[in-house]
């Protein structure tokens, strides 16, 4: 990492223990029902808690957990990389619970707990609003309760929900989202609503863990043949942890298609391409490139078109990367300061020039 | 992108200079004219099944109608309904000189499509539909017409009736690959699906994955999409989720010999796809130890793909970068006839290419892994 840049951290993971945790932030019903009915956590299979990919080995406690105070991030992540903010993308499995009512009073509580248990303690930390999709109002509310907190910079879906992002039904979230001046986050993970294929359930994690790349095509796809991206031009999209390579190759066959069926979808007046350029950001952790060959990275950042679409990330606590190589190898120093400040303040309103910020 | 000829081209043969090890065409699509076409190699149970339910994909329309209405009838080149009447690609004399002789095409593989019982949530019905295509192959195309080789259709959710038919079409040449759609019940690694590659690989038949089909799940990992225009678009991300599991289960560890051909999904994906598997597979190891060797070995070794539809980058250059990391012998021509976005031979490929690299593109690639 250059020193002389104030590097931005745009994906850290900060991770629940169990639902006692949440229980101070929850409401005496809620407080109750958790006991009462013995849900002791809600750890996903997108995650598993003990698989080498969630948490780095040098990262993890004598208990074998990580990623679970504001002091691990700050020695692990942000000193070692000389970040001088770090946004919080918390993966608690609240997008899984299929009662409503009990997701959003998940939800909030996870908010809330990001809010006391990080914000308040390390003036370098931002968040994101973790949006429960269950109850599109719910998630609109969210929003509305949480932005004046200029802390929480972003809203944060996973990239496997229930339905394709574009879809009407959530437009009401990004009207918010524009109003507050908050990107979208679509951050890797299942909430298992689906299987993590169109061709079924996989057998291992690796084929699972692969199949993020899949779902952030399809989600690209949705947001612009259904019109999101052109009704909510002031809206960015962040795909965070996404591998990033899959983008160039997605879009010269949307961009294809599109010149042959755009009938179709007459509200896409602009190639694709185009619209992902201008609204579209990625975070390069994974950046899912051969580890050998520097001449193909310099290649596919050329295939990108654009040197301000990608934030960087360390991903922590998740392994991507060993020691402190927490930017992928290959990419130009021409680029690092684009990549690892200039692009995040373009991208996130609200790490520009208003209190508390840099 | 709906190709309509005019009949100066018809007159005069068009195959590109630069296919001098002939021009292979591996995906073209033989259409029945209806149910009818296969009844002489129906039982009479079957038939009348056929006629009181038909065929019932893991979707709910019935007659062939799709979820997602295709950009145009059938997906055809308007020019492609053949005078006389009947659909696109029913009529050999018809396919002969609209597009075998039109374009000089040496060999043709056939691909049929629906009404094909492919993916048929019955599967007794899948296997009899299986057999009377490949029959009805055998009798209105392939003996009458030498330039066609056909493609063992076989009832992929049945893998053991699957094994049965591939063994019963091993050794005949009129058969050059086993044909499976892209959108299957499971991931197409899954052991469940193993015998259909154990008895390609035995009889020495590339097995070719051709985008469609209907899993019966949701065509994106997030829910269903509401346009067809993303329908086209998720065919590449179905055939990328097969080669992770072909890769991932082990398939090709299992089964040296086994070659897989994709057939209209794209390409451009494959190197990112391998990328990813490498990348992961190195934290991830210990979950897969039958994997020995990096996936992206593993794709180079064992997978071929077709050129139609090439996606298409703004920057001409990037396409060849993409089609260099999959590998210049890795990739077979396809027109896709008679399908509205039908590449013509004579402008698919990039000129800017090397001669003898449109060359291996437009036959010597296709006879090297069909053993043409």
């Amino acid at each position: 990492m250059p020193e002389a840049i104030r590097a931005i951290d745009c994906d850290v993971h900060p991770m629940v223990l169990s639902m006692s945790a949440l229980a101070p932030y929850l409401d005496e019903f809620w407080r109750d029902q958790v006991v009462e009915r013995g849900i002791t956590q809600l750890d996903g299979q997108s995650w598993p808690v003990n698989a080498p990919k969630t948490i780095r080995a040098d990262w993890r406690n004598a208990a074998g957990r990580g990623a679970d105070t504001v002091e691990a991030l700050r020695a692990q992540a942000l000193e070692p990389f000389g970040a001088d903010l770090a946004i919080l993308n918390p993966l608690y499995g609240v997008q899984m619970v299929l009662n409503a009512d009990m997701a959003v009073a998940f939800t909030r509580a996870l908010n809330d707990w990001t809010r006391a248990e990080w914000l308040d303690r390390d003036p370098r930390l931002r968040a994101s609003i973790v949006l429960p999709l269950q109850d599109i109002g719910a998630a609109v509310d969210e929003i509305e309760r949480l932005a004046p907190d200029r802390r929480f910079v972003q809203a944060l879906v996973l990239a496997m929900g229930d339905a394709p992002l574009g879809k009407r039904q959530f437009w009401p979230v990004y009207e918010a989202c524009v109003r507050h001046g908050l990107p979208l986050g679509v951050h890797a993970g299942s909430a298992y609503r689906h299987p993590q294929t169109s061709v079924g359930w996989t057998s291992w994690y690796l084929e699972e863990y692969v199949a993020n790349q899949q779902a952030f095509q399809s989600q690209l796809a949705s947001l612009i043949t259904e019109g999101a991206l052109g009704k909510f031009p002031e809206m960015k999209v962040v795909l965070l942890e996404s591998g990033v390579t899959w983008l160039p190759a997605f879009l010269w066959r949307l961009g294809k298609t599109w010149k042959g069926v755009r009938f179709e979808v007459p509200w896409v007046d602009r190639p694709p391409a185009e619209l992902v350029r201008d609204q579209v950001r990625l975070t390069v952790q994974p950046f899912d490139a051969p580890e050998d060959d520097p001449g193909a990275v310099e290649r596919i950042l050329d295939h990108l078109r654009s040197e301000d679409m990608l934030l960087w990330a360390s991903d922590w606590p998740h392994w991507q990367f060993d020691g402190d190589a927490a930017v992928p190898p290959g990419f130009p120093a021409s680029l690092l300061s684009k990549l690892l400040r200039d692009n995040a303040l373009a991208t996130y309103s609200r790490l520009r020039g208003e209190e508390g910020s840099p | 992108m709906n190709v309509i000829q005019s009949p100066s081209q018809l007159v005069h043969p068009g195959k590109p200079a630069a296919a001098t090890l002939g021009l292979v065409d591996v995906d073209i699509h033989p259409r029945a004219h209806g149910m009818a076409d296969y009844k002489p190699w129906l039982s009479e149970r079957w038939w009348s099944y056929a006629q009181e339910y038909g065929a019932r994909a893991r979707h709910g329309f019935t007659g062939g109608q799709p979820p997602f209405p295709k950009a145009q009838p059938l997906a055809c080149r308007r020019d492609a309904w053949p005078p006389g009447g009947g659909t696109p690609a029913s009529d050999l004399n018809f396919l002969r000189g609209h597009h075998l002789d039109a374009h000089g095409i040496d060999i043709g593989v056939l691909n049929p499509l629906q009404p094909s019982g492919q993916g048929d949530r019955n599967n007794g019905f899948s296997a009899a539909m299986a057999h009377a295509v490949n029959e009805w192959q055998l009798e209105t195309w392939l003996r009458p017409e030498p330039r066609l080789r056909g493609s063992v259709v076989v009832p992929y959710e049945d893998a053991a009736a699957s094994a049965a038919e591939i063994r019963k079409r091993a050794g005949d040449p009129n058969f050059c690959q086993v044909l499976m759609m892209s959108r299957t019940a499971e991931p197409a690694g899954n052991p469940r699906y193993w015998p259909i590659y154990e008895a390609a690989a035995e009889a020495g038949l590339p097995v070719a994955f051709h985008a469609f089909g209907y899993s019966g799940w949701a065509m994106t990992n997030t829910g269903w999409p509401s346009f067809y225009i993303e329908e086209v678009s998720e065919h590449a991300t179905s055939c990328q989720n097969q080669v992770t599991s072909l890769v991932v289960e082990g398939v090709f560890e299992r089964l040296p010999a086994l070659k897989v051909v994709l057939i209209e999904c794209g390409f451009a994906w494959l190197p990112s796809v391998a990328w990813r598997l490498d990348r992961h597979w190195r934290h991830l190891k210990a979950e897969v130890p039958h994997l020995r060797r990096a996936p992206s070995e593993v794709i180079r070794e064992h997978i071929w793909v077709s050129t139609q539809p090439m996606e298409e980058p703004e920057v001409g250059r990037h396409l060849k970068d993409v089609m260099g990391w999959i590998g210049w012998d890795r990739i077979l021509f396809a027109t896709d006839y008679p399908h509205w976005d039908f590449d013509d031979p004579r402008a698919a490929l990039p000129a800017t290419l090397p001669e003898e690299t449109r060359r291996d593109i437009y036959g010597g690639n296709a006879r090297r892994v069909y053993g043409l």
